[in-house]
């Protein structure tokens, strides 16, 4: 058994973080610059990360798998960025922040973190300005805000659709600064494939430089991981080619504990699946559905184009399930409607699209009107698809798209494995079950910014500012076993591909431990799912040598921990017998269908061990509400 | 959606090692026309591999057009025939049945080639560390809504910002120049309050790094522009020689 510790500070909520700023301990400003941090990952926790303790003085090395930082997935966030500014005096404040981000989340989170988060937010904002992010504004000069993914206040800050970009290449600049300034040492193309661990605490990894397949040993008093999130388990998502575990579970599988990996956020605004040989999914701004009515037809096998299917024949069944909030209910309840209509044969042509239609849209504001608010979004998808969505209703269909569920850190963000810390969307903290739009890129900027620079230096006093020795038995032992691992890959030599063995690993999840989960389903994953393992391992084909550039063995060491995080997914969403947020069990919910939790309980947190392949022992943290009552969810 | 397949002849670019002389060699695939580009060469990498070849190596990411990691030269045009479109987002409707592709990568001698279609684009990181920002640490800044910025010069400056950094200017142009990309960087600052402490110091550092690592002059063509992913304007080239021009009478000015 690990010790969850929380170490969340006494006192009342909206104190907890300025009485424990003060009360941890500072390092000398003289010996900062003799502790050495390994920054992993510069997407935005990473970077801002990275730049903000190059900025304290310390001296960081960041690496990224990448040949530059600006291409971290960050990069593809299009929404915008949450702040509790109240800049439009609609009775926004960081409890109503808080209190959202509670709910929103299925009251799965820890309520101390999420406050703190609320909290910062207002810095991120300021931060950013001042950098020179070129956020949308008024024509007094002042900041715009929207209203996004339902909310009901406007405290969503954004750059058109491109407020990742934005937000990225703002915290890339000032990273840029602090390794112009010899502060930070930039490590790109290289990848993290073990962590070491000498007397119990996290000083070094391991990378392989991509470029010339040479496996580097780099030491530190201390590691953060800022690695994203691991959607691409499902292979089709809406991450990025190359966002993966690897990371993360080299982590786990020496001692961090993985918290509830089976919350994953299936987005529902999404281009549907075109055919087998697609690499990955495209998200449109679910900001479409603020005036786009989704639909199907009512009968089964009705493969009449859309114009011909005549309005009493159409279900619009969000709107009929869901009156009060209608196509603006949250992702999870979106997504899961669209499985079943498609489940039942009623999808468009009895595949699985549904129709989003902005024909109303056309009438009320014209054309004109739906151009400006949606263009790019509308350019985009017939770029993509082909079709004209201004003649021909678009179709959609949910992709996986972020995980809640990551590695258990504390309220330092520190993971059970002292002098290792946890950024961004590669920690389980602030999102409980469900995460709400334009809160991921928060999250990752809080982190980096206002948080790490903090809590590390508190767990540095503890440390001695010494060098540690990168020649050491423990660093020799990961190394080997490094080396091990890469030509274990590559003497397999059997003869399926490392994608056909992720698409199938992919199917099963999206199917079994996807959108909606059953105690029957799920128990099958996990036998395919160890089975495809084994597969994997007595019959992959990778080509080329492991001393040069060789993406297929880099795909295959990803997949190959893909394969055991997708069994731990399905154990996970086997053991909660609940519904919450993302986490959906068909045996679990209301006669109306809807989400059933089970407070008494499953209040808690998931966190697993590491025993051996297939072997997880099972944690808890125990989540209290003191602020927030729990209440249900209700969207009718 | 169109289930129809066009026959396409591909000649791609294989290179083993950055001093190894490469050469085109012909793949003929049966495509979707809703594949990307990007989703034909993992095809044709798939079959490479079950057939125990070596797989093309090439680079993407995000492939949503925005991270800037993938860019092909396509029958001669960076990124593809397509304006304002990143590789990643070309999809194969926009070429006819029986059609023959050049694919290779961006030529430049600031972008060596490591493997097949990969190039190293270190020199823009080492551009940007030379002044791509406003010096300014965490934690200092005040309320965002004190810096009041007219609408119309965020927009403009969101126009620079736009560059996704991918290189396709630098491949277009005869000189091989990083003008629009450098340029892009330097108007955004240069436009903002924010940027202004810094700015003639800046647009020199950027300037002379940018030679420093083997980029060429600008000579007016536009290619860059044209060949822009997200249509960068070349009135940004033109505000960063005013602004270097200034830059240089200041230094003097300093000097005196």
């Amino acid at each position: 058994m690990v010790k969850l510790d929380s170490h969340v500070p006494d006192g009342n909520i909206s104190e907890k973080w300025s009485n424990h700023k003060f009360s941890m301990k500072l390092v000398n400003p003289a010996n900062k610059r003799k502790y050495d941090i390994i920054v992993v990952g510069t997407g935005l926790a990473g970077a801002s990360a990275a730049a903000s303790l190059g900025e304290l003085g310390y001296k960081v090395k960041a690496f990224s798998y990448h040949d530059s930082p600006r291409r971290a997935h960050s990069i593809a966030a299009q929404g915008g960025i949450n702040a509790a500014k109240n800049y439009q005096n609609d009775s926004d404040s960081v409890f109503r922040l808080f209190y959202d981000t509670v709910k929103g989340g299925d009251f799965r989170s820890r309520e101390a973190n999420v406050y703190r988060l609320a909290e910062v937010s207002n810095n991120i904002i300021d931060q950013c300005v001042a950098q020179g992010v070129p956020f949308a504004r008024e024509y007094g000069g002042t900041l715009a805000n929207r209203s996004f993914g339902g909310a009901q206040v406007s405290r969503t800050f954004y750059a058109r659709g491109e407020t990742g970009q934005q937000l990225l290449l703002g915290a890339y600049g000032s990273l840029n600064r602090q390794i112009h300034l010899g502060n930070v040492k930039m490590f790109p193309r290289r990848e993290m494939l073990d962590l070491v661990i000498v007397d119990g605490k996290a000083q070094g990894i391991m990378v392989r430089n991509l470029i010339t397949g040479e496996v580097e040993s780099h030491s530190a008093q201390a590691v953060i991981l800022a690695t994203g999130g691991y959607m691409n388990v499902y292979f089709l998502s809406t991450n990025a080619m190359n966002s993966n575990v690897t990371a993360s579970w080299r982590a786990h599988k020496r001692g961090a504990v993985f918290a509830n990996p089976c919350y994953t956020q299936i987005h529902p605004t999404c281009l549907p699946v075109h055919g087998e040989n697609q690499s990955k999914l495209v998200l449109m701004s679910e900001s479409l559905r603020n005036d786009g009515r989704i639909w199907v037809p009512k009968k089964i096998g009705d493969t009449r184009s859309p114009d011909q299917i005549p309005e009493d024949e159409r279900d619009y069944y969000l709107e009929r399930k869901y009156p009060a909030f209608g196509n603006l209910v949250p992702r999870d309840v979106a997504s899961r409607n669209a499985k079943y209509v498609c489940d039942e044969g009623r999808g468009v042509n009895g595949g699985r699209a549904v129709y989003l239609d902005f024909s109303e849209a056309f009438n009320r504001i014209g054309t004109e009107g739906v151009k400006d608010k949606y263009g790019n979004l509308f350019d985009m998808y017939q770029n993509i698809t082909g079709t004209d969505p201004y003649k021909v209703p678009m179709q959609i269909y949910p992709a996986p798209h972020y995980a809640m569920g990551g590695l258990w850190v504390d309220y330092n963000l520190m993971s059970n494995v002292p002098g290792l810390f946890v950024l961004g969307e590669a920690n389980f903290s602030d999102h409980g079950a469900n995460r709400l739009g334009a809160s991921a890129l928060m999250q990752g900027l809080a982190d980096g910014y206002f948080v790490i620079p903090y809590t590390l230096g508190n767990y540095l006093t503890t440390e001695k500012p010494a060098k540690v020795d990168p020649k050491s038995n423990e660093f020799k032992e990961a190394e080997n076993n490094v080396k091990e691992n890469v030509s274990k890959l590559l003497n397999v030599n059997g003869k399926q591909t490392v994608d056909s063995i992720h698409k199938r690993l992919g199917h099963i999840l999206i199917d079994k431990v996807g959108m909606s989960r059953s105690e029957k389903g799920l128990k099958e994953a996990i036998n395919s799912i160890s089975e495809l393992r084994e597969e994997f391992w007595k019959d992959v084909k990778i080509v080329g040598k492991g001393s040069e550039l060789n993406q297929t063995l880099e795909r295959a060491g990803r997949v190959s921990d893909f394969l055991e995080l997708g069994e731990l997914m399905a154990i996970d969403a086997l053991n909660r017998n609940e519904s919450c947020g993302g986490h959906f069990r068909e045996e679990y919910q209301t006669v109306e269908g809807e989400a059933l939790r089970r407070d008494d309980e499953y209040s808690y947190v998931a966190a697993w061990e590491f025993k051996q392949p297939g072997k997880w022992e099972l944690n808890k943290e125990n989540l209290e509400f003191d602020n927030i009552k729990l209440a249900t969810r209700s969207y009718k | 959606m169109n289930g129809n397949h066009i026959h396409l002849t591909l000649n791609i670019w294989r290179q083993e090692t950055p001093s190894s002389k490469g050469n085109f060699e012909e793949y003929k695939q049966n495509v979707s026309p809703d594949a990307s580009i990007l989703e034909i060469l993992d095809e044709i990498n798939n079959h490479l591999e079950a057939e125990g070849k070596r797989p093309i190596a090439f680079e993407s990411d995000c492939r949503e057009g925005i991270c800037g990691t993938c860019g092909l030269v396509i029958n001669g045009h960076p990124h593809g025939p397509l304006p304002k479109t990143a590789t990643c987002q070309l999809h194969m409707r926009n070429f006819n049945d029986g059609e023959t592709l050049y694919i290779e990568p961006f030529r430049a001698a600031a972008f060596p080639v490591i493997k097949d279609l990969i190039v190293d684009r270190s020199g823009f990181d080492k551009i940007q560390q030379a002044g791509g920002y406003v010096s300014f640490n965490t934690g200092s800044a005040p309320d965002a809504n004190n810096i009041l910025i007219p609408k119309q010069i965020a927009d403009l400056a969101l126009d620079a910002a736009e560059c996704i950094g991918c290189g396709a200017c630098v491949a277009a142009c005869k000189n091989s120049s990083a003008m629009l990309f450098v340029a892009a960087k330097v108007s955004q600052f240069a436009l903002l309050p924010q940027g202004q402490s810094e700015r003639y110091e800046r647009v020199q550092a950027m300037v002379k790094v940018m030679d420093e690592n083997l980029f060429g002059s600008c000579t007016n063509t536009y290619a860059c522009e044209a060949e822009c992913p997200k249509g960068i304007s070349v009135s940004n080239i033109a505000r960063m020689n005013r602004e270097y021009i200034v830059a240089q009478l200041k230094t003097e000015e300093l000097a005196h």
